[in-house]
């Protein structure tokens, strides 16, 4: 076992098999053991029901056995040989897409299940969708209660057809589908006899081989937790490298205050290293006496992060009261906390499509874009190249609840977030953002605002080769790189900006 | 499950674990101006203070090991206890459930299930109020019992040390709302995603000393719902019970008169864990106290237990 942990979210309610085929994993793998599964016998028992409902196995709080039904996220452990797996089992009600979205923060990968019965259902198409919003880039689709079916192809591929029209749109391109019965166990640890015409692996198969997609891009990033002082001679900054790697001599830069100096020392995990790389929890000192504190961001001098008090950001909404545009919140962000006003919302999010609606307020489990201003500048990588440098919560100070999860698309500029309210098109900003993206990718890159084609061509006679015109909705439709990027996008510009 | 590669071999699933748990003390120092951690002697508490000394090297552990003592301990685990805080560096602050009693603050339970480990819950809240602690660190883990699978990382307790399961803090990425007012305190479980065999891995990768008690060795024992109890002047034998000498050892160790004990012969580490990697029994089917009924454990920690 020399992988790293794969954490994958399922989702799903209680009659489309998720506990079962959680249930099943579990035992397969044999990671339930014998009192865990004769309480279970005897559980099953009390309730009535012949044989092991495996369902009860996962779920755990006294509430849900009285309901039926799983109303929060649970973490499941098992390993096989090949891997450890973390499983974030989540209800798929609508009311519950909070837990959604919590379960596929942490996911590499996600388990979508459908009911071979009933055949794609919005929570099918909901889970996908939310998982898709928070970046997760490989989905395996697991069509259940194939025993039901006899098994059969034409309803296998029924399902996978009208499923992958809808992962297409989404513009999901890992999407992989498995015929099973996690009640009987066809095509979950082992291959099924029942379907000869499946030629690939069963699920757990895949699981323990499926590559884990890397989320966290080049440039060294480390938001500073702790300062560890020792002595008066040593001042170390703690914290878990979120992006790139850094060895002793790097020159680095202090985001806040600009002040660049060099890496000095390093421990990973207690012990003196050369080199420390994303991932790992460092101590980091450096040469020259450098004030910096917790919520600091050190970054590496030829990468640095964004810079922009104002953002636009994708937030789903936690909260029982619903978001209020003016009202401060606290956001936090990296190691830091900072106040912050939600300026406008621009729009609301269909979570079972992805397709932008017109709103007036943003209500618990609901998903909207919105413009924030926070009290200081924000250093953020947008979520898509760096989630760790890109997502932030939003607590309500009044109740230090958890009220908003957010990831951020791109900086703001003041009034810009206004003017586009209600328009679909959204761009990434204006010269300020420009600038912000040619420190941030250390290589030519161009972006461009709709509304300021000049500056697009200023940037590009300047050398820069790279263009990204970055509309929100669907990024992949307007990323142009390549020779005939700048005509591309520039006709395109020409024509929004009729 | 069979285990592939030997014991000596440090899986990178250990490495994640490990910097993940160290970045969540980490941010609990940040965070909070009076962590304690919640030291009980069992592998659990060790190993978290292990990282919590790792978290923070070069410098030393900012905050104590706080320790309830029920008063019936093994006493190879005070012996333990002692000389391991000192080894890390750390202070030690104990506070004891006999002191609660002779207050009247808890009535002690009779008869021969009679256990002190319900009554942890009110000498640890005491604790809490009296050092003012905002944050107690605690080495739980998810796959420990069904209950413990939905707490939260930064898990709130409310002024009364209740925790509500039902109105839960989201937790998102690696982003803890630790946010509290005057009176409600945190339990914080960086281990929360590691099982039993991460937990044995990473002592024998790291080489942590643990209690004689893990090993195993000639106690007079009873045996009790299938449970082997140690015996001693703390348990009340019932009728037609009998002490006998086994070759035992315990996989986990709490409360003397509730830690059971299972055969074994394995007097090392690596003895140890292939015999975790062979275990088809969870470390919990000897702790009497999760027995009383499917959902004990959540009724106990709803009150504040650890």
């Amino acid at each position: 076992m020399e992988e790293r942990i794969l954490r994958f979210a399922t989702a799903g309610s209680v009659d489309d098999g998720k506990s079962s085929l959680i249930g099943r994993l579990l035992y397969d793998s044999k990671s339930i053991m014998e009192d865990q599964l004769r309480a279970v016998e005897d559980a099953s028992r009390q309730r009535g029901s012949e044989g092991v409902e495996l369902a009860l196995l996962t779920d755990g709080l006294r509430a849900e056995r009285e309901q039926n039904i799983t109303i929060d996220v649970a973490y499941r452990y098992f390993s096989t040989p090949k891997r450890k797996f973390i499983i974030a089992d989540t209800p798929g009600h609508l009311q519950y897409t909070r837990n959604m979205v919590t379960g596929a923060s942490t996911a590499d990968i996600a388990v979508i299940l459908i009911d071979a019965r009933k055949g794609v259902l919005e929570q099918s198409r909901r889970h996908a969708a939310i998982s898709h919003l928070l970046g997760i880039q490989k989905l395996v689709v697991a069509v259940n209660k194939m025993d039901l079916m006899s098994f059969s192809q034409m309803v296998f591929e029924r399902i996978e057809r009208e499923f992958r029209e809808f992962t297409d749109r989404l513009g999901a391109a890992d999407v992989r589908f498995i015929p099973i019965s996690a009640l009987l166990g066809d095509n979950v640890v082992d291959r099924s006899a029942h379907t000869p015409w499946y030629e690939g692996p069963a699920l757990l198969e895949y699981l323990e081989d499926v590559e884990i997609p890397s989320r966290a891009k080049d440039g060294f990033r480390l938001p500073v937790q702790y300062v560890i002082r020792p002595d008066q001679d040593f001042r170390g900054f703690a914290g878990r490298v979120e992006g790139g790697s850094v060895r002793v001599g790097d020159r680095v830069t202090i985001a806040a205050s600009g002040i660049a100096s060099r890496v000095a020392s390093l421990h990973v995990a207690g012990a003196p290293a050369e080199t420390a790389h994303e991932g790992q929890a460092v101590v980091l000192a450096i040469e020259d006496e450098v004030d910096a504190s917790r919520g600091d961001l050190i970054v590496a001098d030829l990468a640095p992060p964004i810079e922009s008090d104002r953002i636009e950001a994708v937030v789903c909404w936690l909260g029982e009261t619903p978001l209020q545009t003016g009202r401060r919140y606290l956001m936090l962000h990296a190691a830091r906390r900072v106040s912050a006003v939600v300026e406008t919302l621009l729009h609301r999010v269909d979570v079972d499509t992805l397709e932008p609606l017109p709103a007036a307020e943003l209500g618990l489990n609901e998903i909207g874009r919105l413009a924030l201003r926070a009290a200081s500048p924000l250093f953020f990588d947008p979520y898509d190249g760096n989630p760790a440098l890109g997502s932030f919560v939003l607590v309500d100070p009044g109740t230090n609840a958890t009220v908003g999860a957010g990831m951020i698309q791109a900086p703001a500029a003041e009034g810009e977030a206004e003017r586009r309210a209600g328009r679909t098109l959204a761009t990434e900003g204006d010269a300020r953002a420009l600038g912000a993206a040619l420190r941030r990718f250390g290589r030519p890159v161009l972006i461009v605002d709709v509304s300021r084609p000049d500056f697009a061509r200023e940037a590009v006679a300047q050398g820069f080769d790279v263009l990204y015109a970055g509309i929100p909705a669907d990024p992949s439709a307007f990323r142009a790189e390549g020779e005939d990027a700048l005509e591309r996008a520039l006709a395109y510009l020409e024509e929004e900006t009729v | 499950m069979t285990l592939e590669a030997g014991p000596e071999v440090r899986p990178a699933s250990l490495d994640e674990l490990e910097s993940e748990a160290i970045h969540t003390l980490r941010e609990v120092a940040g965070q909070f101006e009076r962590p304690h951690i919640l030291f009980s002697g069992g592998k659990d508490s060790i190993v978290l203070t292990w990282l919590a000394r790792k978290a923070f090297l070069p410098g030393s552990i900012p905050f104590p090991l706080l320790h309830i003592d029920t008063g019936h301990n093994f006493p190879e685990a005070l012996t333990y206890r002692d000389r391991f805080a000192a080894d890390m560096g750390a202070r030690l602050i104990v506070r004891y459930v006999q002191d609660s009693i002779d207050q009247g603050r808890v009535t002690e339970e009779t008869g021969p299930y009679a256990s002190r480990n319900g009554l942890q819950t009110t000498t640890l809240l005491d604790a809490v109020g009296e050092l003012k602690i905002d944050a107690a660190l605690g080495g739980a883990r998810r796959d420990e019992e069904k209950a413990r699978a939905k707490e939260r990382v930064f898990s709130h307790r409310d002024v009364f040390g209740q925790w509500d399961p039902k109105n839960q803090r989201p937790e998102l990425w690696r982003l803890y709302n630790g946010l509290h007012r005057p009176g409600e305190h945190f339990r914080v479980f960086p281990l929360s995603n590691w099982t039993e065999l991460d937990i044995w891995r990473y002592i024998v990768a790291e080489g942590i000393p643990l209690p004689s008690l893990y090993f195993a060795h000639e106690r007079a024992v009873v045996e009790r719902g299938g449970v082997l109890l140690a015996y001693s002047d703390l348990i009340t034998l019932l009728p037609g019970e009998v002490p006998t000498t086994r070759r035992i050892r315990f996989r986990t160790v709490g409360d003397a008169t509730i830690t059971g004990a299972i055969p074994s012969d394995a007097t090392e580490l690596d003895d140890v864990l292939r015999e975790v990697v062979a275990a088809r029994t969870t470390e919990r089917s000897g702790r009497a106290d999760d027995r009383r009924s499917d959902a004990a454990m959540e009724d106990r920690k709803r009150q504040g237990y650890f």
